[in-house]
C-alpha cells in the first residue's frame, strides 16, 4: 500500500510501500539469528526496547509474534480466563469541529444531520443498558463547539444518581482538552468537576497514532499527541483509571507504530493508570477523506500490530481484542495472540459502524466464543475487575465507585 | 547460540517439554507419524507449537511459495436425493429453490467470464437422480465449446459413481469418455468422514468411505489427478479424523494421484444438523497443521477461504497450508449453509493477503503448472 501520494506537512512520506517480512527467514539465517536474542528476552519475562520491537515487527513471521504474545499472556494471566463487559456505547453528539479525514462518523455544526441526543433519550437507552445487567456505559462523540463541561456533568451525574451500577466511562482525552478550551480553564479542573459529578473512568479513544507526522496529515485539528498523553496523565492523577487505544493500518510507517507503543508505555511507568490497551485497523469505507487512505489492512497486518502490542507493553495489564473490526472468528484466534479481554457487548455502537464496519454481537455469542476458545468467560466492570456470579475467585471491586456500588458478586466481601 | 523459536532445535526443546520430542525427531527425519502421533497433535494444548511443525514442513516443501488461481465455480444443479444431515444446498426435486442447469446455460456462464483470466471452472452438484448421461457429457462440452482452454475439474467421487451408474457401465469405461468430453481432474469433495460410524449417522445413503477411495482410485489409474478433503467440525471424534487422514496416505502411497488436501469445516446452518456449532477458527488452523504434518505424501495442504474466511485462511498459511484457493465466482454450497464470506474476491486482494502474511503469491492453475510468479523478496 503506497503512502507516497499523500501530501505531508510535517515532513517527507514514507517512500516504501510495507511488505511483510518472508515468513521462512525467521527460521534460519540472519533474520532469524537477529531475532533469536530478542525471543529470549521476551520468554525470560525481560523487557524489550523499541529497536527490538522494531525489528519483531519487521522480521518475524506470524507464528513468533503470536508463540510469543501467547507466553506474555500466561505470564501475566496464568488463569485460561477472559474478560468482557456489558456495556453500551452512547454517542451524545455527532457535531464536530475537528474534521478528522479518516472519521464517517461525525457531522459539521449546522449540517443538517448533526444532532445532539435529548436526554430522555439517553437515559432510555442507558435504562435498557441497566436493564441487562450493563455495567457501563461509554460515552463519546464529537467535540461539540457549544457543550461545556456543565452540560457533561449534568448528565452524568443524572444518569450516575438513576442508575448506580453503571459506570461513566466517558470523554476521550481530546473531548477533555476541548472542553477546557470551551471552558477556557485548565484540564485539571475540568477533570476534577467530571470526576465529582461522577466519571468513572476515561476511554482511551482519538489517540489515533501518538506521532506528530502522523497526525498533522489524518487529524491536523485534534489533540497532540503530548497533550493526549498529558491529559491522561492528569486523568490518572486525580485518581481515575482510563485504556490506552492505536488505530493503525492508514499513514504510518512500523517505527511510528513502536513510538506510539512506547509512549504509552512510558506514561504507564510513570502512573500506572492505564487498565488496558486495545488497537484496531483503520476502516476506510465512506470516510470523508477516503482517496488519501490504503485499503484496509488485511487481518495478518492486524495480529501482527496485535501480538506485538502485548509483547511491548509489559506494564500493560489487559489487552483488548477487536471483534468489532476484525469479527469474532478473527477475535477468538487473537486470544492466543496476546488478548485477555474481550472488550465491550456494544449493545450500540455507531462509530465505526458508520464506516462500513459492524460485528456487533450478542452477550451469549461472545461467552460461547470465548469458552469454545478454551477460556472461561467473566463479567467484568470498567476497572478490569471481575463481578461475575460464577467467578468465584478474587472479585474485590477496582475501585470506590465500584465498593460503593454494593453489587459485587463472587468471593467479594 | 540463542535458538529463536523456529529454528529445528527451538521446537525439539519446546517439542520435547510438551510431551512431542519424539513427534518432533519424526517430523524432521521425515519419518511417518503414527495414528497415535496423529492424537497426540490434536490434544497437544500449544497450538502454536504444532503450528510451528506443521510450518517446517510446510516450509520444507514449498518454501514461502503460497499458491492460487483464478476460478469459477458451477454448482449445475442443487437437486440431490442423498439427504445429507451436514448439507443445506441439496433440495428435493420440484422443491421450492431446486435447478439444474441446462448446457446452454453452463455455456454462458463461462462465457460471461471470458474477459476474466479464469483458468479453472470448478463443477460439482447435487445427486439428480433424472440426468441422463449424456447430460454430463454435454456439460463437459459446453464448457470446453465456450473456452477451449479453460481446465474442468469436476465431479466429485459420488456423482462419478452417479455417472457410471446412469451410463450402465463401469466406470473404469466411462472415464475415458468423460476426459475426451474435456474433464480435467477431479476435486476432493464428498470424502466427509471415512468412519462407517459417522457415515450411517450422518450420510447413510451416500457413497461409503471406502467407497469414496475405491472410486478415487480408478480416477488416478485413469490418468487423472484429484484433490482430497475431509469435513470436520460435526460429530466425528480425533479417532475417526486420525483414521481418515490414515487411510487418505495409504491410498496416496498406492496411486500417488492427489494433488492436494483441503479440510472442510463444518457450517451448521440450514442443515439438520445446525445444534452443532461448528469448529472455531483455531480448530481449523489445528486441521489444517495435523493435516499437514499426517499427510507426508500429499504435495499440498489448501486453506480454502470461501470456508475458512479469509483471514483464517490468510493465517493458516502459517499453520501448514500452501494454498488459499481461487478468485471464485458464484459459490452456492457453503453459501447456503451460511458462509458469510463473498462470492468472489479480486485477484489483486488474494495477493495482497498471501504477502501480508509473508509468503510469495504464486498463481497456478490447477495442476500446479505456475502462470504468473511474483519474484521472491530478496534475502533479508
Amino acid at each position: 500500500m503506497s503512502t507516497t501520494a499523500i501530501q505531508d506537512p510535517a515532513g517527507p512520506a514514507p517512500d516504501q510501500e510495507w511488505v511483510a517480512p518472508r515468513a521462512s527467514a525467521a527460521s534460519s539465517g540472519t533474520s532469524a539469528a537477529r531475532l533469536a536474542p530478542i525471543c529470549d528476552k521476551v520468554l525470560s519475562g525481560e523487557r524489550i526496547t523499541p529497536e527490538e520491537a522494531l525489528i519483531l515487527h519487521e522480521e518475524a513471521d506470524l507464528l513468533t509474534l503470536g508463540t510469543l504474545a501467547d507466553a506474555v499472556r500466561w505470564r501475566i494471566h496464568p488463569e485460561p480466563r477472559v474478560t468482557y463487559i456489558v456495556d453500551r456505547n452512547v454517542n451524545p453528539t455527532n457535531s464536530c469541529v475537528t474534521d478528522c479525514g479518516f472519521c464517517a462518523f461525525y457531522r459539521r455544526p449546522g449540517d443538517p444531520e448533526e444532532y445532539v441526543l435529548p436526554r430522555e433519550e439517553i437515559v432510555a437507552k442507558v435504562q435498557e443498558t441497566a436493564d441487562l445487567g450493563g455495567r457501563q456505559i461509554l460515552m463519546q462523540g464529537g467535540h461539540h463547539p457549544r457543550l461545556k463541561t456543565d452540560w457533561w456533568c449534568d448528565l452524568i451525574a443524572d444518569l450516575r444518581e438513576r442508575f448506580p451500577q453503571v459506570n461513566s466511562h466517558a470523554l476521550s482525552a481530546p473531548e477533555i482538552e476541548h472542553l477546557s478550551k470551551l471552558d477556557k480553564r485548565p484540564v485539571e479542573e475540568v477533570i476534577r468537576d467530571l470526576k465529582d459529578a461522577g466519571l468513572g473512568s476515561v476511554p482511551g479513544a482519538g489517540a489515533e497514532i501518538l506521532v506528530e507526522r502522523v497526525r498533522l496529515i489524518i487529524a491536523p485539528r485534534k489533540t497532540t499527541t503530548d497533550t493526549w498523553l498529558d491529559v491522561h496523565r492528569k486523568v490518572h492523577e486525580a485518581g481515575l483509571r482510563s485504556s490506552a487505544t492505536m488505530m493503525f493500518g492508514h499513514v504510518e510507517t512500523a517505527a511510528e507504530r513502536i513510538e506510539h507503543l512506547a509512549r504509552l508505555r512510558d506514561l504507564q511507568d510513570e502512573t500506572g493508570g492505564f487498565t488496558a490497551f486495545a488497537c484496531w485497523t483503520m476502516q476506510p469505507d465512506g470516510v470523508p477523506q477516503e482517496e488519501i487512505y490504503p485499503e484496509r489492512a488485511t487481518p495478518g497486518v492486524y495480529l501482527r500490530v496485535q501480538a506485538l502490542s502485548r509483547i511491548f507493553l509489559d506494564n500493560f495489564k489487559n489487552i483488548q481484542t477487536s471483534y468489532v473490526t476484525q469479527g469474532v472468528k478473527m477475535a477468538t484466534v487473537t486470544l492466543r495472540y496476546g488478548c485477555n479481554d474481550f472488550g465491550g457487548t456494544m449493545l450500540e455502537e455507531n462509530v465505526v459502524s458508520a464506516a462500513g464496519c459492524f460485528h456487533l454481537e450478542s452477550v451469549q455469542r461472545i461467552e460461547d466464543a470465548i469458552a469454545r476458545a478454551g477460556f472461561t468467560p467473566r463479567q467484568r466492570n470498567s476497572w478490569y475487575g471481575i463481578c461475575d456470579e460464577r467467578h468465584k475467585g478474587e472479585g474485590v471491586p477496582r475501585s470506590a465507585q465500584e465498593a460503593s456500588c454494593e453489587i459485587t458478586a463472587g468471593g467479594a466481601a | 547460540m540463542p535458538l529463536g523459536l523456529l529454528s529445528t532445535d527451538a521446537i525439539s526443546q519446546r517439542a520435547a517439554a510438551a510431551g512431542l520430542g519424539e513427534i518432533a525427531r519424526k517430523v524432521f527425519e521425515g519419518e511417518r507419524l503414527s495414528r497415535e502421533d496423529g492424537i497426540s497433535l490434536y490434544e497437544a494444548p500449544d497450538l502454536h507449537l504444532v503450528g510451528a511443525l506443521a510450518n517446517h514442513v510446510r516450509e520444507r516443501l514449498h518454501g514461502d511459495k503460497a499458491y492460487f488461481n483464478v476460478n469459477q465455480h458451477i454448482n449445475y444443479t442443487n437437486i440431490c436425493n442423498k439427504l445429507c444431515r451436514f448439507c443445506a444446498f441439496q433440495r428435493l426435486p420440484k422443491q421450492e429453490g431446486a435447478y439444474v442447469m441446462s448446457p446452454e446455460v453452463i455455456a454462458e456462464k463461462i462465457t460471461a467470464q471470458l474477459s476474466e483470466p479464469v483458468t479453472e471452472v470448478h463443477m460439482v452438484a447435487g445427486i439428480h437422480p433424472k440426468l441422463d448421461y449424456q447430460y454430463y457429457l454435454d456439460i463437459l462440452r459446453a464448457v470446453k465449446g465456450a473456452r477451449p482452454e479453460i481446465h474442468i475439474k469436476a465431479f466429485t467421487m459420488i456423482e462419478l459413481m452417479q455417472i457410471a451408474h446412469v451410463a450402465k457401465r463401469p466406470l473404469e469405461e466411462v472415464l475415458p469418455e468423460l476426459i475426451e468430453a474435456g474433464l480435467g481432474s477431479c476435486p476432493g469433495g464428498g470424502a466427509e468422514v471415512f468412519a462407517d460410524r459417522v457415515h450411517v449417522e450422518g450420510y447413510h445413503l451416500k457413497n461409503t468411505g471406502q467407497q469414496w477411495i475405491d472410486t478415487a482410485r480408478q480416477v488416478h489409474e485413469a490418468g487423472l489427478r484429484s484433490n482430497c478433503t475431509m469435513l470436520h467440525g460435526h460429530i466425528e471424534t480425533i479417532e475417526e479424523r486420525v483414521d481418515h487422514l490414515d487411510r487418505l496416505r495409504l491410498l496416496q502411497d498406492e496411486t500417488g494421484g492427489l494433488q492436494t488436501y483441503i479440510p472442510l469445516s463444518f457450517h451448521p446452518e440450514n442443515t439438520e444438523w445446525a445444534h452443532l456449532p461448528g469448529p472455531t477458527a483455531l480448530d481449523e488452523l489445528r486441521e489444517i497443521a495435523v493435516g499437514r504434518l499426517m499427510l507426508d505424501n500429499i504435495p499440498h495442504v489448501k486453506s480454502y477461504w470461501i470456508m475458512l474466511d479469509i483471514p483464517i485462511a490468510q493465517l493458516a498459511l502459517s499453520y501448514g497450508s500452501d494454498d488459499v484457493d481461487g478468485t471464485v465466482v458464484e459459490e452456492r454450497i457453503y453459501h447456503e449453509a451460511g458462509a458469510t464470506t463473498p462470492q468472489e474476491v479480486k485477484r489483486a486482494e488474494l495477493i495482497q493477503w498471501i504477502r501480508d502474511a509473508g509468503r510469495t503469491p504464486v498463481e497456478r492453475d490447477t495442476l500446479y503448472n505456475v502462470v504468473w510468479e511474483e519474484p521472491a523478496l530478496a534475502e533479508a
